[in-house]
């Protein structure tokens, strides 16, 4: 199963960095996200608090355009019913929500650094930051990959895939604010507070159920 | 008995009826009469008897619901899918009484209708994913799909749910009052005050489970008569 999973990501991979265009346009996006917020705040001086909520709603905000697009173009190809045949349900969500985490992760990479920059601020606890940020990145993508999958077989999308992803990753959000809020203010916090423990939680919650729900999306 | 019951069926639903009526009546004639006052408690506090069963009814609904969506998703009726959207149709009513009476309590309480306390964002999460339910109802046409896909949603906020109502109050200070999770309770009932508090809470789910039973027979009837029609057609 895990050769099918690498063989299959792997087709993504190759896929979308043939043709960029649509990782252009998530980068991009989230390029813009960042200037906005950056922009509206100017270089008034602000405190660390609402720094670490508009990290988070950087972070959202780029997931949101990243995730509905692995599932879409399956649809919008029409190649959904040739990986029906050649795979089965498991390795297929795998693999997709592999390739929502590699993004997310590489749109991090470019965001976060760049947010500490264009804000020119201290992080007083980064191992803290780090490790919340991708427990949060892993938590995103399971529940953006599930619903990804849900709206690709509806037949009017719109903003559906905000609206439907919305609730489900508010916790991460919220949690990961509350984390990002420690890592900038406390030096010498404590690496794994509660905010640490909630986040793992719910990716294995929110990982476990849409695995285990995805059957019933794919196969109709 | 058996036989009892169904030869006095009608004249029990009356009564039925009745005994609801006359419960919740003295439920709200009580909440604000017989019910005492705690010490250190203003009026206000009397929304309580309303506000906690309306949210009791919600997070209820949308056990319903995810439990014949579960249903649907193994034996494939669409009656059952139907059972879960009139659930969830009654649950977003009753997160809607929960939300308003929540914050009219807040304001009077904490100064201002809206401070996204830990509860506050829970409920209001609910509501959020109630409305995403109808949202991905109304945006697929096929009646199967749209069964399906409303199925799995339901199932996957149910997963999160627990974490809102359990895990983030936890985490974060919240100044809202738990007169039944909490062992440490911050109102302490006292007999009377229990008394009304347990009739409105029983008279809010048969409420709720009286209305549901009306519309899931609302649906068994239009769902026998399209039989109907294709017969004749």
């Amino acid at each position: 199963m895990f050769h099918e999973v690498w063989i299959l990501f792997k087709k993504d991979l190759l896929q979308e960095f043939r043709s960029k265009a649509a990782i252009n346009a998530i980068f991009l996006f989230s390029i813009v996200t960042l200037t906005a917020v950056s922009y509206s705040i100017g270089s008034h001086a602000i405190s660390d608090f609402i720094l670490a909520a508009l990290l988070w709603i950087v972070i959202v905000f780029s997931a949101l355009s990243a995730f509905s697009h692995i599932f879409l173009k399956e649809e919008e190809a029409q190649t959904a019913d040739t990986l029906k045949l050649i795979a089965q349900p498991t390795p297929i969500f795998l693999s997709k929500w592999l390739f929502n985490t590699l993004l997310l992760t590489l749109l991090l990479m470019v965001i976060v650094p760049l947010f500490v920059g264009v804000f020119n601020f201290q992080v007083k606890n980064m191992p803290l930051l780090l490790l919340s940020i991708f427990l949060g990145d892993i938590g995103l993508a399971s529940g953006g990959t599930i619903v990804a999958a849900l709206i690709a077989k509806a037949s009017r999308r719109g903003a559906l895939f905000s609206v439907l992803s919305f609730p489900i990753l508010l916790p991460v959000m919220v949690v990961g604010i509350s984390a990002a809020q420690i890592a900038f203010t406390q030096e010498g916090s404590p690496l794994f507070p509660s905010e640490i423990t909630a986040l793992f939680a719910y990716d294995v919650v929110l990982f476990t159920t849409s695995l285990m729900l995805f059957d019933f999306i794919w196969n109709d | 008995m058996v036989r009892f019951f169904n030869e006095h069926k009608a004249l029990l639903a009356v009564m039925a009826k009745a005994f609801l009526f006359i419960l919740l009546s003295l439920v709200i004639v009580g909440a604000y009469y017989y019910a005492p006052l705690a010490k250190g408690l203003k009026e206000y506090t009397r929304v309580l008897y309303f506000h906690v069963p309306a949210a009791w009814v919600t997070v209820l609904a949308f056990l319903i619901s995810a439990w014949y969506s579960l249903q649907y998703l193994r034996k494939r009726d669409l009656i059952l899918d139907a059972y879960a959207a009139a659930a969830n149709q009654l649950g977003i009513l009753y997160c809607l009484v929960t939300t308003v009476t929540g914050a009219m309590w807040a304001k009077a309480s904490w100064g201002a209708y809206w401070n996204w306390d830990p509860r506050q964002t829970s409920i209001f999460i609910l509501l959020l994913i109630y409305a995403a339910y109808f949202s991905l109802r109304s945006a697929v046409e096929n009646d199967q799909d749209r069964a399906r896909l409303s199925a799995v949603y339901s199932l996957l906020a149910f997963a999160t749910v627990p974490f809102f109502i359990f895990i983030i109050p936890r985490i974060y200070e919240s100044l809202h009052p738990d007169p039944l999770i909490n062992e440490q309770a911050k109102i302490k009932m006292n007999i009377k005050m229990l008394q009304v508090f347990l009739s409105s809470l029983t008279g809010f789910t048969l409420l709720f489970l009286w209305m549901l039973n009306l519309k899931k027979r609302l649906i068994k009837l239009s769902a026998h008569f399209e039989e109907i029609e294709e017969e004749y057609e």
